[in-house]
This record gives C-alpha cells, sequence and structure tokens, in this order.
C-alpha cells in the first residue's frame, strides 16, 4: 500500500510516503500504527480504546473525516492509495495529532454543559422514555467528541468563532433534558454571534458523524426554539 | 471546490442555492434600473424590451428563470428542513426541489422556443 502521512507541527509541514504491507480487515489506525512501529517511532498520533467508543483517533483519510479505529481500509481505497492528514479546522500539535482546545472551549461556550436542578437532598428526578423531549436527547446523545463533525463543517472553516455542530448537539440535549435548569442560560449562548443560526444546513456533520447523530437536525432545533423564544413563543 | 468532504447531496443543495442567490443579486440591479426607465425615458425602456427579442437573450432567460425556481425551492427546502421538525427526507425533499426547478424552467424553454 502506498501511504501518504502528514508530518510537521503547526509552522507547517508536509505528506511522507511510506510503503504498508496490506492485511485483511486491516484498519487505518492499524496502518499508522504499523509506521510508527516499523518505519518510523517518531510519528505522533492519538488514539485509545481503538473500538469507537473514546473519540480520540479521528483523522482526515482521502480529504474526508474518519475515525480511523474503525474505518476500514478498504472501504476508503480500491487502489491502496491512502492520505492520512490531521483533522480539519484545528491546529496540529505534531503530524497527526490535532489540537483539540478550541473544539472543547466551544462546548463550554455554548454552555453545553450539565446545569443541576436538584440537590443530593432531593429525589432523583423522574425521565420518562416515551416523552418527545427526551426522545429528542436520546437521538443526539451518544456523542463521542471525536470531532469528525467539526472538521466536516464549512460554517466552522468560514468562522472561527462558530460553536460547530458537536457543542450545538449538546446544547440542545440539554435544552430538552428535564433535568436540567440551564434552559436560558443555553439558549442564551446559542443564539449569540457563534451560535446556531450560523449553520447553513448543508449536512457535512450528519454526512460524517461516526454515530450517526445528525447534529443538522438538532441545530435546527435550536433554530426553532431561539426563534419561538425571540417571537415570544 | 468540490472537496472529497463535500461530495453529498445536502452540501450540492447548499452551493445551487448560493451559486443561484449570487447569480440574482447580480441581476437584480440591472432589472430594475430597466424598469426604472419607464419613468424617466420610454424610448429607452422600448429599446431593452426590442432587445430581448434576441435568441440569446431568449436563453439567458431560460437561465435566469432556472435560477429564480432553483432559488425559491432552495429557500423553501430550508424553511421546511429548519422550521419542520424533520426526521429524516431531507435529502428526498432536496432532490425533489431541483427536480421541481428543472421542470418549471423546462416548461418555460420549451414554450419559448
Ligand atoms: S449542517 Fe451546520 S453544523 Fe452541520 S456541517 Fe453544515 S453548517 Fe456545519
Ligand atoms: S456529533 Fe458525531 S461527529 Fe460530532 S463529535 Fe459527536 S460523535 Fe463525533
Ligand atoms: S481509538 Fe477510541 S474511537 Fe478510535
Amino acid at each position: 500500500m502506498d501511504v501518504s502521512v502528514w508530518r510537521g507541527d503547526a509552522s507547517g509541514g508536509r505528506f511522507q510516503r511510506f510503503e504498508v504491507p496490506a492485511r485483511t480487515s486491516q484498519t487505518v489506525l492499524d496502518v499508522v500504527a504499523w509506521i510508527q512501529q516499523n518505519a518510523d517511532p517518531t510519528l505522533s498520533y492519538r488514539f485509545a480504546c481503538r473500538v469507537g467508543m473514546c473519540g480520540s483517533c479521528a483523522m482526515m483519510v482521502n480529504g474526508q473525516p474518519r475515525w480511523t479505529c474503525r474505518t476500514h481500509v478498504d472501504r476508503v481505497t480500491s487502489d491502496g492509495r491512502l492520505e492520512i492528514a490531521p483533522l480539519r479546522n484545528l491546529a496540529v500539535i505534531k503530524d497527526l495529532a490535532a489540537d483539540m482546545d478550541p473544539f472543547f472551549e466551544k462546548w463550554v461556550t455554548a454552555e453545553a454543559v450539565f446545569h443541576p436542578a436538584r440537590s443530593r437532598d432531593e429525589a432523583v428526578e423522574r425521565v420518562n422514555p416515551d416523552d418527545p423531549a427526551r426522545q429528542q436527547v436520546d437521538a443526539a446523545i451518544e456523542c463521542i467528541n471525536c470531532a469528525i463533525c467539526y472538521a466536516a463543517c464549512d460554517t466552522v472553516a468560514a468562522n472561527p468563532d462558530y460553536l460547530g455542530p458537536a457543542a450545538l448537539n449538546r446544547a440542545w440535549t440539554l435544552v430538552n433534558d428535564t433535568k436540567d435548569a440551564g434552559r436560558t442560560a443555553v439558549l442564551d449562548a446559542v443564539s449569540g454571534a457563534g451560535g446556531c443560526h450560523n449553520c447553513h444546513s448543508m449536512g457535512s456533520c450528519a454526512q460524517f458523524c461516526p454515530n450517526e447523530l445528525n447534529p443538522m437536525n438538532a441545530i435546527a432545533g435550536l433554530k426553532r426554539a431561539t426563534a419561538r423564544r425571540f417571537l415570544g413563543g | 471546490m468540490i472537496r472529497p468532504h463535500r461530495s453529498h447531496p445536502l452540501w450540492f443543495a447548499f452551493l445551487l442555492h448560493r451559486v443561484s442567490g449570487a447569480l440574482l443579486a447580480l441581476f437584480l440591479p440591472a432589472h430594475f434600473l430597466v424598469l426604472a426607465t419607464a419613468l424617466t425615458s420610454p424610448q429607452a425602456l422600448d429599446g431593452a424590451l426590442a432587445w430581448t427579442d434576441n435568441t440569446l437573450v431568449k436563453l439567458a432567460e431560460f437561465g435566469l428563470v432556472f435560477l429564480l425556481a432553483v432559488h425559491a425551492l432552495g429557500g423553501l427546502r430550508l424553511l421546511a428542513l429548519e422550521f419542520l421538525p424533520w426526521t429524516s427526507g431531507q435529502k428526498t425533499l432536496a432532490a425533489s426541489a431541483v427536480a421541481l426547478a428543472v421542470l418549471v424552467s423546462g416548461t418555460f424553454f420549451l414554450s419559448a422556443v
């Protein structure tokens, strides 16, 4: 296999080519690990769980953001060529490791943090799985913070202040969560300059989310909720 | 422009809407300028209207109606997508908007030639 891997840091870099043996059921992460273990031990990259739970292994594979531990090589290349680069829309720390700080900082800016409603002395809030609001939460909750949607989004690329699909998706789960007491704070945070109304509904986030979440739908929900509030409804 | 992470229907719907909007924004000032001559100099308006009998201009008008149809339907698509809580099927909607635009402009084209 002919594999080009991006090498460098925040100040710049270039692609370096490696010849990697093809194996059956090989994942893109296997390819990166093979290079680091057999060809160049100085190659930097991130992974942890290798089973699609931790969200740390995302990279650009042939121009598309992918969770590399769950992406089989033969699903993304037909001619045995791979181009592996750090996630788009984030600064590079070194080689394939992108700086995730801005991504997580935007979660906090979007108030996508839990706002407790009760103290430990009170009874636990009942959650009704049949409640339509709860079903909105359930549809959006399984995010692994991988930033694949963030890398796919052209609005993030064009507007550095845009909070991005993942943070807004999480904000939407809180707006619908009976246990969360921060609905007003969340809606304030997501209707500002970098908020949900920047989204162009181009759907790249939903196209690439490895957990098949649909941040675009969640953001549309925030648009409706903030518009309704603006109109006094 | 069409990079790998953009090659899916919803992104093309976005592109179509953006390009048609930009082109219409270029056309509108010229349109209003010509209409304004109806008040200031009717001869100039007649001249402009005679010019539109040109086959080439007729052809361009086909494009214009296409742009209008695409942009209007694209706008309706967005309103539907964002203000009605769709769960799935947005792609079908985008595709039908494009199909309808082709139909409307095609009908205009056929009656123009
Ligand atoms: S739908 Fe919105 S958040 Fe998702 S990729 Fe497009 S602009 Fe970004
Ligand atoms: S919404 Fe999907 S793509 Fe975005 S961070 Fe969460 S799991 Fe990853
Ligand atoms: S290594 Fe944990 S998601 Fe890929």
